[in-house]
């Protein structure tokens, strides 16, 4: 899972590039960019997203429409549904009866002016679903990948400095743990112990029942309260968040912890850590300067991945918690074929996952200078 | 050679997962010379090197005595075996392409360990970095502090890392196979480079190497080891001209078109 080395220019023999001169031609736009590595690198990637992002809507809406069902049969009653008129009228008037590249090509349409369409369910605008619903699940999935990045390469480099030890034997078995119990069985679990049993953990839901969600800034009631000064919502916030945070965390943790490990161990083998060493530099500097920097780039692979994993688990651990967002509407409107609500929810998927892979692409370029270098 | 000796091996011994790997070497490397170490793949040479800088892979277990100006560096504790480390003995790797760190920048590996020993400040390390580059011979240093391993060549990078193991003035310099990983044509640049080094700097230069060629070019005195014990040592015309022990009429017999019988 090595990142996409770029053959790097070499600056061979005597000539180590000049630099600076360029004579007195104009700083162009290509030549500002050509001088900076770093920031060229990310404009052809984030041009890259754009053009991967068209492609997102185009595969969204096409297994949207490859789903075997009928989204009239799903939103009209059972009698609506005898009613050959009904029906007719049903597809006119969201746009079922047209053919599906007209349908493709006006979805795009109103994309463009932020018209998701309507829920069949909630008959509300998908847009303002998904606005209520995105943040919860961000903040839900952004919680738990801080805690297992901050957890798990901790543990993994514990694991490597410890190989074979005893500390390095018990992180494996919690890292297996991790990363083979169900996420919906510990969901459940949890649940169970911490709420109904010793009732350490408040109940369902993102806050205390009676308590007024804070003034809407970023929808991340945890940041919203402590923006607004709210403490005592902000606190119930914070115990809300915690058990479902920690559940989706284990699968995370153990898969970190598990790359972490095997990539700063071979890093440790590398001869530049050696050669740090015979620098006579302190075991710190050789640890976080020369090893975890390299450790890194794999790393952050995973941890990219693993933050997709994330938003797909809150599918289950959102219907066990009653967490009102994008996991549970997913799940509602699949169940109902609500397939405005569906694509709302495919798109935004994707729009994250092309995101993640942003970050940890431009993550490469600020880690490693031979990625920067065409 | 009246000079005194700055590092002097005697007697010692390795043992490696129960395997003895250094069976009793002695060696004495004085200023201004290079001293080369000869011998085959396995003969313990570079281990022999490693001892030196207290970097044996784990487990391994040392005798006898590895005297830096009289202090043994085998039974220093870490703390002050590290502060000797990179200052007082430092060592260049053979391979330039992976023993310098590809993320981070020329000017980062060349300071850091002058910043830690020498206590310098960011600006004063940086001016030394530069001198130092100079020294070595690559051109425009201070446009080369900010660029990265990968943006230099084979040649120029282990100058590099010459010039990092000689940027906080050890007194001796161990290297490694230093042009094993180098074109033919470069060789000859890097060697003279250590040579006019030792020369100038009164530097005292453990030269590890299996190439014989390499050896008749710079080396002062010359060991020659094998199964872990020196056989030969002498000036470097002696024992390439008239060996003493058949393993060293051996090695040389194995060159190209030379021959001592």
């Amino acid at each position: 899972m090595s990142p996409r080395w770029v053959p790097s220019k070499r600056v061979s023999g005597e000539d180590t590039g000049g630099g600076g001169g360029g004579g007195g031609r104009p700083l162009t736009r290509r030549r500002v960019l050509a001088r900076h590595p770093l920031a060229r690198f990310l404009l052809r990637r984030t041009a890259t997203a754009v053009l991967l992002a068209v492609g997102v809507t185009l595969v969204t809406f096409v297994l949207t429409n490859l789903v075997p069902g009928d989204p009239a049969a799903a939103g009209l009653g059972q009698r609506a549904i005898g009613d050959p008129a009904i029906v007719a009228q049903f597809r006119h008037h969201y746009g079922l009866d047209k053919p599906l590249p007209i349908q493709y090509v006006t979805y795009l349409g109103n994309l463009l002016h932020g018209d998701l369409g309507e829920s069949q369910q909630s008959h509300q605008p998908v847009l303002d679903d998904l606005s209520t619903a995105v943040p919860a699940t961000l903040e839900l999935a952004g919680a738990a990948i801080v805690v297992s990045l901050v957890v798990g390469v901790a543990f993994g480099v514990v694991a490597a400095l410890r190989r074979d030890r005893l500390t390095d034997q018990l992180l494996r078995v919690v890292s297996l743990l991790g990363v083979s119990v169900p996420t919906f069985w510990l969901a459940l679990l949890a649940f169970y112990v911490f709420f109904y049993r010793l009732g350490w953990a408040p109940g369902s839901g993102r806050l205390d029942p009676g308590m007024t969600a804070p003034p809407h800034v970023t929808g991340l009631y945890t940041v919203d309260a402590a923006l607004a000064g709210q403490w005592p919502v902000f606190w119930s916030a914070v115990g809300h968040l915690a058990l479902p945070a920690l559940v989706l965390t284990a699968y995370t943790v153990g898969l970190l912890t598990r790359f972490t490990r095997s990539a700063v161990l071979e890093v440790l083998n590398q001869d530049y850590v050696r050669a740090a060493r015979a620098k006579g530099l302190p075991g710190r500097a050789v640890l976080f300067q020369y090893v975890l920097r390299a450790a890194l780039v794999p790393v952050v692979t995973v941890a990219g991945l693993a933050f997709g994993a994330l938003l797909s688990g809150t599918v289950l651990v959102e219907s066990i918690f009653a967490w009102p967002g994008l996991g549970a509407y997913a799940y509602r409107s699949a169940t109902t074929l609500d397939l405005p609500a569906v694509m709302g929810v495919g798109l935004v998927v994707g729009l994250v996952y092309l995101t993640v892979n942003l970050a940890v692409d431009v993550l490469y370029g600020v880690i490693d200078p031979r990625v920067r270098v065409q | 050679m009246t000079t005194a000796t700055v590092l002097e091996i005697s007697g010692l011994t390795l043992d490696l997962g129960g395997r003895r790997i250094l069976g009793g070497v002695d060696l004495a490397v004085r200023p201004g010379q290079v001293h080369g170490l000869a011998g085959e793949s396995g003969s313990g040479k570079t281990m022999t090197g490693l001892a030196a800088l207290g970097l044996l892979p784990p487990g391994a277990r040392t005798g006898g005595r590895i005297e830096l100006e009289g202090t043994d560096l085998l039974t220093l504790p870490p703390r002050q075996l590290a502060a000797l480390r990179g200052r007082s003995v430092s060592m260049v790797f053979q391979d330039p392409s992976t023993s310098l760190h590809p993320m981070l920048s020329i000017g980062h590996q060349l300071t850091d360990h002058l910043r830690h020993h020498l206590k310098l400040d960011r600006k004063t390390a940086k001016e030394r970095a530069a001198a130092l580059l100079t020294q070595v011979r690559i051109p425009n240093p201070r446009e080369a502090l900010v660029r990265y391993p990968h943006q230099f060549s084979g040649g120029m990078r282990q100058r590099i890392a010459i010039a990092i193991a000689l940027a906080c003035e050890p007194k001796v310099l161990i290297a490694d196979e230093p042009t094993t990983a180098l074109d033919v044509t470069v060789q000859a640049g890097v060697l003279r480079l250590l040579r006019g080094l030792c020369d100038d700097l009164g530097l005292a230069v453990l030269l590890v190497t299996h190439d014989l060629g390499v050896m008749s070019a710079i080396a002062d005195q010359v060991s020659v080891m094998r199964h872990g014990l020196v056989v030969e040592t002498g000036p470097r015309g002696r024992v390439l001209t008239d060996p003493q022990h058949e393993y060293t009429r051996t090695l040389l017999d194995s060159l190209p078109g030379r021959s001592t019988v």
